[in-house]
């Protein structure tokens, strides 16, 4: 019996499913998409379920919305194993597997307060995809844990 | 010179930075000949930090390739003062000058500046992050007086924030050296550097006295230790007086021990060193004004006679 066949979460209309986070990871994936329950979005959210591939993995499903390829590039970086399930009128339309992009601009923020990206300039932030984090390509401070919490606000 | 702004040592391969240094080597033995090569050439001075040698050296090379300068001034009186963001102000320089020079209190100001303008752009130093021409002139010293082949060098002092020390040791990873780096604890190089020279397979070693490794050292470069980053003045003099060096300090030392500091210096280095053999730190100061001149007319797009 697949994963999928056991589980029993409400199919979405549409939006996006992401699949195969790693268990525990949704908080963070909810976190990366600005989703904290104020604005009433309607999502589903799984944590721990068995996996074959993953052992537990946790699911998202995001009613009315589908994730711009900045978002799937930052997710990435925290669920590298995820799939991005594109649903429209009940039917995936769209499914992919996220993939670590070599660059993410203008997602996260410098946590250095001293680098040029973060004051009043006409620069997006651009951080360099390396083994075990990101690095900002300007000030080169090196994030490795806790990228949730470095997501630019909108 | 392939580059069209000089921003990070990282960027600089080992036949970049003996292009600049064999460049520079020609311009001392003969400065007279290149006294015309850039007349009518601008080089737009733009200091956000105070600066003395850094700035001085830079007017003084421009100056002896028979061009000058336009000074931006003090931020107090600028457009800056009004709120002017770094992107317009680089943007209007460019249009009065052949070339810019920024030295900025913000690590990546000149990597985001340099996106901005076409005309060259050369990093003065931003904030923590880089000195690249501090590099190239240091680099003109050690081979001068230590060679590249094999050397032993000891780093010592503030490598935390010390931007000379970031850029030199990305620097050192193009040529034979083992890098030695001795701070206190608190003031340790950042991860960033680390993960470079771990990235480069330098042969690293980190210290927190320097009698571990001094009689070993072909070259010493001492940087002064900050006591503005330190919490509490108790901590910045416990460590303070375990970095400095004097003619007692140096009885361990090679005969032929080069030492070297950037400049300014407070307390680090004793006086009494001054007038031994290993001093070559004021050597090092006057170096800025042949290998900056080398750097400029490259970009310039003058040509290296060899």
């Amino acid at each position: 019996m697949t994963d999928d066949r056991k589980l029993r979460v409400s199919k979405i209309r549409n939006g996006t499913v992401i699949d195969h986070i790693a268990g525990g990871q949704a908080l963070n994936v909810l976190a990366i998409l600005g989703i904290d329950g104020t604005s009433g979005e309607s999502v589903s959210v799984a944590m721990n379920m068995p996996s074959d591939r993953l052992g537990k993995k946790d699911i998202v499903k995001v009613e009315g919305r589908e994730l711009s390829q900045n978002e799937v590039d930052v997710l990435s970086l925290i669920a590298p194993a995820a799939s991005i399930n594109i649903v429209r009128d009940y039917e995936v339309v769209e499914k992919h597997r996220v993939e670590r992009p070599e660059v993410v601009v203008g997602v996260l923020e410098c946590p250095n307060h001293n680098c040029i990206t973060t004051e009043d300039e006409p620069v997006e932030s651009r951080f360099a995809v390396v083994d075990d984090g990101v690095r900002c390509e300007y000030c080169d401070t090196i994030i490795r844990n806790d990228l949730p919490a470095h997501i630019l606000a909108d | 010179m392939r580059h069209d702004h000089i921003i990070s040592a990282k960027q600089l391969t080992r036949a970049d930075i003996e292009e600049v240094l064999d460049h520079a080597a020609d311009i001392a033995e003969d400065p007279g000949a290149y006294a015309d090569r850039h007349a009518d050439t601008l080089l737009g001075m733009l200091f956000f930090e105070p600066s003395t040698r850094t700035k001085m050296s830079f007017t003084t090379a421009m100056k002896r390739l028979g061009g000058d300068i336009v000074d931006m001034g003090s931020v107090e009186s600028s457009s800056v003062k009004k709120g002017e963001s770094l992107a317009d102000t680089v943007r209007v320089v460019e249009g009065y000058a052949d070339a810019l020079v920024l030295r900025h209190p913000m690590e990546g100001s000149s990597k985001m500046a340099s996106e901005f303008v076409d005309v060259p752009l050369v990093n003065a130093g931003d904030g923590a992050g880089q000195h690249p021409t501090q590099t190239l002139l240091d680099l003109y010293t050690i081979r001068e007086n230590a060679g590249f082949d094999d050397l032993t060098i000891g780093i010592m002092g503030d490598l935390k924030y010390g931007r000379t020390v970031h850029s030199l040791a990305h620097a050192l990873t193009n040529v034979d050296a083992h890098q030695h780096f001795i701070s206190p604890e608190s003031l340790k190089l950042p991860r960033s550097v680390r993960y470079d020279l771990h990235q480069e397979g330098a042969d690293v070693r980190e210290h927190t006295e320097l009698d571990d490794i001094l009689p070993e050292l072909d070259v010493l470069y001492v940087t002064r230790i900050q006591r503005e980053r330190f919490p509490d003045e108790s901590e910045y003099r416990e460590v303070a007086g375990q970095y400095q060096i004097d003619g007692e300090t140096l009885d361990v030392a090679k005969d032929d021990l080069t030492v070297m500091h950037p400049l300014p210096r407070v307390d680090e280095i004793a006086h009494e060193v001054d007038d031994t053999d290993h001093a070559k730190y004021f050597q090092q100061a006057h170096n800025g004004v042949p290998v900056r001149m080398a750097l400029l007319d490259l970009l310039l797009g003058g040509e290296s006679e060899r």
